[in-house]
């Protein structure tokens, strides 16, 4: 593109210096002075093309160094280590009373595991040594036997192989790769023991972790998973979509159509143009102190979220969009004016669709902008700890980024892998925001 | 337009409405106490029928705040700290309706000074801590003046600490840690100099500046509020100090050691029998009227101060937190299930 300009522009150069040669009769001097110039332009046009060059490609580099870095980290998290267990659902060790949901769920789920365990290992004695080896489990496993058995109660006094997760840190050991027996990092050498026996009897299996997809969040690694941060999100975006997206481009098309240019609409555009650059924690606490304390909104739902974010995104939208709106040439309102078109019908129908590309990438800017935001979010509670995944917009969420802080903030180490998958799935909903953008600008600028 | 105007109108409407019946417990407050209401809300929405509560990290004086401000289903229930309850915000709640509040006292939190395993354990007393970390600290001729901290390097302090420069990450000022860091390190250590002792009688005010003050010559570095940032940047520089939870120092004690201060390793037995001296404790404050409104909040504190979560061997020393010991945890339990209010 720059190219092009460039060289077109050479072109009119020459061409105006040799029609001067005609008309001057110092011509020959000034064709001197040009072509002796010449190489000098030359030069200096590929010194810039090869500086845009570097540009480009350094940007690239980083880029790529940074997602190889990212997705090197995050690999990890997407696998999980499970153990097989003989679980003999004796009721006596349930303390089952009878086969009701109430007392399932009230089982001594733990009672079990731990028969099942130290069966395996008759010669571990001892209080400590057997809190140690209860220890390589997650300490979720009873909730796993549990659903196991509420699902399906007929396994009440028989004896099952049963998959339980291990605990992050036992999975963060084997996922190091240590040597047989060796001590790992929360890993003593009698546990260390312990696993290798278990890896002989084959009784350790990597897996896919699923659960990162199709949970919520978890205080403990192996549990913990996105899917309620990823609907939190799809949930916030989709109510600033829908409320930043309508008005933003019919207050752009009427302050671009319609609106009298004057002392107001001047005022307006300053204002506007100022809000696009109000840091984002004060519209955070502008929805604490009118959308939540006024209006009663409940805290920590997406609804209030998507307000907050469309606040913030409003001005990129309509600055965008006015932009582009400009941008249609006049000839064309003119003649559908001419032709007896409303002033209504001419912005609908002929200049909001030529100005929709520069509209739309007007939208995912704002829309990405929006998509990475904390700060505001803060003050309107929904950075929290939040397990049930939302399925409405004023259910308790959290959204990708807010889940990412806090797993970055979170002490157990199998978290920074998770982190760095969150990312992950942060960067591809952006990619697919971008590119949905991508097809949709396509479509109108044909 | 109108149509979206009265759309989005019906939509508020209808979510006031939504909000009269709350099923969840809210908790707002303190990041550090969250790692540990955060383990005790998900075990308590698994075992029980009871929607899982929601734990908010805004922060102890933010928690206080939203928690003081009103009673009734739209403001939280219960608030994290990382320290008591100031009289002030005891005395705004009382003001604003929230009068019976219950006091949990969930177990300690120690505060270590920690380096890479790569160099050597610290061993180091906090009146030379004082001396490193102070902005102003008292002249080296004995007399009662005050200067600007001179010290570069360990070894100018006390000849038997290491001949490195002084370089210690922390939390910044916003900082419950950074609070207590200054209160039980600092402090104590300015306090060694009797005549400085003596002015907290006088000009407390003064007191107050020149033990709390930390200096801003890049040799405290504030490290964001981040306890991950400061472990990797340790294991990253080996002669660099860094000021965090203990729980921090527990995951990584492959790569990292806690300094021995005035005498004690920051080990779990050492904060829980008080030896270790810089350690704090956590509480939560529980609205005793919405005890009845909203459903669970019974269930849930007696989950939190269960034998299971925070007794001796419960799940929350799993994650870092020093329990109470048993004798303790008898008397807390009690006074919480039976929602004693909190008198200052």
């Amino acid at each position: 593109m720059n190219n092009m300009t460039n060289n077109s522009l050479n072109e009119t150069h020459l061409k105006n210096s040799t029609s001067d040669k005609v008309m001057y009769s110092e011509t020959y001097s000034v064709t001197e002075k040009v072509s002796a110039s010449l190489k000098r332009r030359h030069r200096k046009e590929s010194r810039f093309k090869a500086a845009g060059l570097l540009s480009v490609l350094l940007g690239f580099c980083l880029v790529f160094i940074l997602i190889s870095d990212i997705t090197y980290k995050a690999l990890p998290a997407f696998h999980q280590h499970w153990v097989k267990l003989e679980i003999s659902f004796d009721p006596s060790w349930l303390s089952l009373k009878d086969s009701g949901e109430s007392s399932l769920l009230s089982a001594n789920y733990r009672k079990v595991i731990k028969h099942s365990l130290y069966a395996s290992f008759p010669d571990v004695k001892g209080r400590k040594d057997k809190r140690k080896l209860f220890k390589l489990l997650s300490s979720n496993a009873e909730f796993t036997l549990r659903d196991k058995l509420i699902a399906d109660v007929d396994l009440i006094g028989t004896k099952q192989p049963v998959w339980i997760r291990l605990d992050d840190d036992v999975d963060s050991y084997l996922k190091d790769e240590p040597e047989i027996g060796a001590a790992g990092a929360r890993v003593d050498s009698q546990q260390a023991g312990w696993i290798h026996t278990l890896q002989i009897q084959n009784r350790i299996e990597k897996r896919f972790n699923i659960a990162f997809f199709t949970h919520g969040d978890s205080r403990e690694p192996e549990l913990a998973g996105v899917k309620g941060a990823f609907t939190g999100t799809l949930l916030t975006m989709l109510v600033t979509l829908l409320l930043s997206f309508p008005l933003g481009v019919s207050a752009a098309l009427y302050l671009e159509e319609f609106a009298p240019k004057n002392r107001w609409t001047d005022i307006i555009e300053v204002n506007i143009n100022n809000l696009a650059a109000v840091p984002s924690i004060i519209f955070g606490l502008l929805g604490l102190a009118v959308i939540i304390n006024i209006f009663g909104l409940p805290r920590s739902a997406p609804l209030v979220g998507g307000i907050v974010l469309s606040l913030m995104t409003l001005p990129t939208i309509i600055i965008a969009s006015r932009a582009s709106i400009k941008a249609v040439p006049p000839s064309i309102r003119e003649a559908a004016l001419g032709i007896g078109a409303s002033k209504m019908q001419t912005a609908f129908g002929h200049v909001l669709p030529m100005a929709m590309p520069g509209i739309l990438t007007g939208a995912i800017i704002g829309m990405a902008q929006a998509l990475g935001e904390t700060a505001p979010l803060l003050m309107i509670g929904m950075v929290a700890f939040i397990v049930d995944v939302p399925t409405t917009v004023t259910d308790a969420a959290t959204v990708l980024p807010v889940q990412i802080f806090l797993w970055a903030d979170s002490p157990e180490r199998a978290f920074l892998a998770k982190t760095s998958a969150a990312i992950l799935v942060l960067l591809s909903f952006l990619l697919v925001m971008n590119i949905s953008a991508a097809i949709l600008r396509k479509k109108f600028e044909k | 337009m109108k149509k979206l105007i009265l759309a989005i109108s019906m939509l508020i409407t209808s979510t006031a409405a939504f909000t009269a019946g709350r099923d969840t417990i809210n908790v707002v407050g303190s990041s550090t106490v969250y790692p540990f209401s955060t383990v005790v809300a998900e075990r308590f929405g698994k075992s029980t029928k009871f929607k899982t509560p929601k734990i908010e990290s805004t922060g102890t004086g933010g928690g206080m705040k939203l928690f003081c401000a009103g009673v009734g289903i739209d403001t939280p229930d219960m608030s994290n700290a990382s320290r008591r309850i100031k009289k002030s915000e005891f005395d705004l709640c009382a003001k604003n309706g929230v009068e019976d509040i219950t006091e949990v006292l969930v177990g300690y939190d120690g505060i270590v000074i920690a380096n890479s395993k790569e160099s050597k354990q610290m061993i180091v007393s906090r009146k030379e801590l004082f001396l490193a970390l102070a902005k102003e600290i008292p002249a080296t001729d004995g007399s009662e003046k005050l200067i600007v901290n001179p010290y570069k390097y360990w070894n100018e302090i006390n000849q038997a600490l290491p001949a490195t420069k002084i370089e210690v990450m922390g939390p910044p000022p916003t900082s419950g840690t950074r609070d207590a860091f200054a209160e039980l390190v600092l402090e104590s250590g300015c306090k060694k100099f009797s005549w400085i002792k003596a002015m907290k009688k006088t000009n407390k005010k003064r007191y107050k500046t020149i033990c709390h003050a930390v200096r801003e010559d890049h040799v405290y570095i504030e490290a964001g509020e981040n306890d991950n940032l400061i472990v990797q940047k340790l294991t990253a520089n080996p002669n660099a100090f860094g000021v965090f939870g203990f729980s921090f120092l527990d995951q990584n004690s492959d790569r990292l050691q806690g300094s021995e201060v005035d005498g004690t390793e920051p080990t779990f037995e050492g904060i829980s029998d008080g030896t270790y001296p810089v350690s704090r404790p956590l509480y939560f404050y529980v609205k005793n009227s919405h005890a009845g409104k909203v459903p669970g909040i019974l269930e849930f504190l007696k989950e939190f101060t269960s034998e299971e979560s925070m007794g001796d061997e419960g799940y929350l020393t799993d994650k870092g937190l020093i329990p109470l010991g048993e004798e303790k945890l008898n008397i807390v339990r009690k006074s919480v299930l039976s929602l004693t209010p909190l008198k200052l």
